[in-house]
């Protein structure tokens, strides 16, 4: 199969349904990286069509996902979401939601290393010092002793920055 | 076959059931990230899935002794047997496609690919222990996290299918038996108290099943906005109330009309001897007595062991697998009534001079 923008042989196969219709798109690596496909938060066939044929509308008013194709009829149907973009889409619904459903809003619980090393730059102080005090509460001193470095860390670079 | 490889038994190798608490578990649930949610992946994408998380199980350090299957590999009747021991769940049970499992060989944990969410990693030990089991958890989670990337947001912390389970994604429960609540007929103002306190109560088999034997699953409703050990801490003290309260009305049976409740359990004994025909419920609701007995004293402590080993023997899937062949529900109850009257024959007369637990 080759890929839609070139000639190269196509590794990434998208599926997406905007306003009920299905569209299919193959795409090899490079330009599904171009395009942005790797990150679903702002992934839309109908972008990436449209730069070519220009004929498939923009994502419609109504709240769809536009990553996964849940509607916001789905999830009130089904209660469950399809996708992590669901949660940027959803965002303005499902807040009042989750304040009666949770003890809170804001998530104080454990993170991902991998995450955290990711967006090493958005490391957050608080976050850290919260994660650290439970790790030594949890007597968890290898984990403890990787947050303090982090954090050390953190304090240097944002006084250097300063 | 199949379950020859897990059901042989593990003796000794797990702690001593509780009198109250039959079992502590931790479950996570956890998605990769760049991939719809199970029920709204594509038969590829599931697939891609199951092969991405067995490639990271494979390479967990703790996981070391353990045995991965995938759900197209077994039979109707494996699947039950798996529901049956709490090692998958019902949804995963059903699941079409690319479902799989992992378990490790203690059978201490599980880890489910493609239920609701890609990954459900769940930790099982036996009695009251939620620090054990966390930490056990915890550590599995940070090992299958170094070889994939999670679906995770600062603000709202792992993106699962269901926002019921946001956040922490930790769903903690444990399994209690509760005879005196349920025969002092207190369970409901309990269940209505501890809902007020965001704690869920089901049946032994999770949502929607029955509490016949008298057990509860007790659980967390609430996984976002409070730190794992903040919700173990305050489930921990819920469950000691809970424990504190099953106590009290068991002392107060006895009090009140200990005749009668003797004479319950003194029929269950005879019942177990002597049926030829039982049901799955009715057969749980006489081990609930042979273990309340065992917990007065009654009875030698073995037969606390035997009832918690019955209590899954004579769920229908094993009664089925110990046939050897397809059966149908009348042939099931005259298996299961062989095997208990086998079991309890040798047991002996209630020694009503115990002290009372």
């Amino acid at each position: 199969m080759k890929c839609h923008h070139c000639e190269s042989q196509a590794t990434v196969h998208l599926t997406q349904i905007i306003n009920g219709q299905m569209h299919k798109m193959d795409l090899c690596e490079a330009c599904a990286q171009e395009k942005g496909v790797t990150n679903p938060d702002n992934l839309s066939i109908g972008s990436l069509l449209s730069e070519d044929q220009s004929k498939v509308g923009a994502g419609s008013a109504s709240m769809t996902c536009e990553s996964c194709g849940t509607t916001h009829q789905d999830f009130k149907k089904g209660g469950r979401l399809g996708c992590e973009a669901c949660y940027h889409v959803f965002r303005p619904v499902l807040e009042p939601l989750l304040d009666g459903m949770h003890a809170g809003i804001k998530h104080l619980g454990k993170v991902p290393s991998r995450t955290v090393i990711k967006k090493g730059e958005q490391e957050n102080e608080e976050l850290l010092r919260s994660q650290l005090k439970q790790a030594v509460e949890e007597e968890n001193y290898e984990k403890a002793a990787e947050l303090r470095d982090r954090l050390k860390k953190l304090m240097t670079q944002s006084s250097a920055s300063a | 076959m199949f379950h020859d490889l897990f059901f042989s038994k593990t003796k000794g190798k797990l702690p001593k059931p509780g009198p109250i608490t039959l079992s502590t578990r931790v479950r996570l649930a956890r998605n990769l990230s760049n991939f719809p949610f199970p029920g709204r992946a594509q038969s590829g994408q599931k697939k891609a899935v199951l092969s991405k998380c067995l490639e990271a199980l494979g390479k967990v350090k703790s996981l070391d002794a353990c045995t991965s299957v995938e759900l197209d590999e077994l039979s109707e009747l494996d699947r039950q047997i798996l529901v049956e021991k709490h090692l998958i769940s019902v949804e995963l049970s059903q699941a079409d496609e690319s479902g799989g499992v992992v378990l490790s060989n203690d059978r201490a944990c599980s880890v489910m690919v493609n239920e609701e969410d890609h990954l459900r990693i769940q930790v099982l030990t036996n009695g009251l222990d939620f620090k054990k089991v966390w930490k056990l958890a915890d550590l599995l989670d940070s090992g299958i996290e170094s070889n994939l990337d999670y679906a995770f947001d600062q603000e709202l912390g792992f993106l699962t299918a269901c926002p019921t389970n946001l956040g922490t994604g930790m769903r903690a429960s444990v399994m209690m038996h509760l005879p005196g609540l349920v025969m002092s007929k207190n369970m409901d103002k309990v269940i209505n108290a501890v809902n007020h306190l965001g704690i869920a109560v089901r049946g032994l088999f999770g949502e929607g099943s029955d509490a016949s034997g008298s057990i509860f699953q007790i659980s967390n409703q609430q996984t976002l906005g409070e730190s794992e050990s903040d919700i173990l801490e305050r489930l921990e003290s819920t469950l000691q109330n809970i424990v504190y309260q099953e106590r009290m009305a068991r002392e107060k049976l006895m009090e009140d009309d200990g005749t009668r409740l003797i004479d319950k359990i003194s029929r269950a004994i005879g019942s177990l001897k002597t049926c030829y025909l039982i049901q799955s419920s009715e057969a749980m609701d006489l081990l609930s007595l042979i273990r309340l007995a065992a917990d007065f004293g009654h009875l030698p402590e073995k037969f606390r062991a035997l009832a918690d080993r019955m209590f899954i023997e004579v769920q229908p899937g094993h009664v089925q697998l110990s046939a050897g062949q397809p059966i149908e529900p009348g042939e099931r109850d005259r298996l299961r009534a062989d095997t208990l009257r086998k079991e309890f024959q040798r047991m002996p007369q209630l020694n009503l001079d115990a002290q009372v637990d």
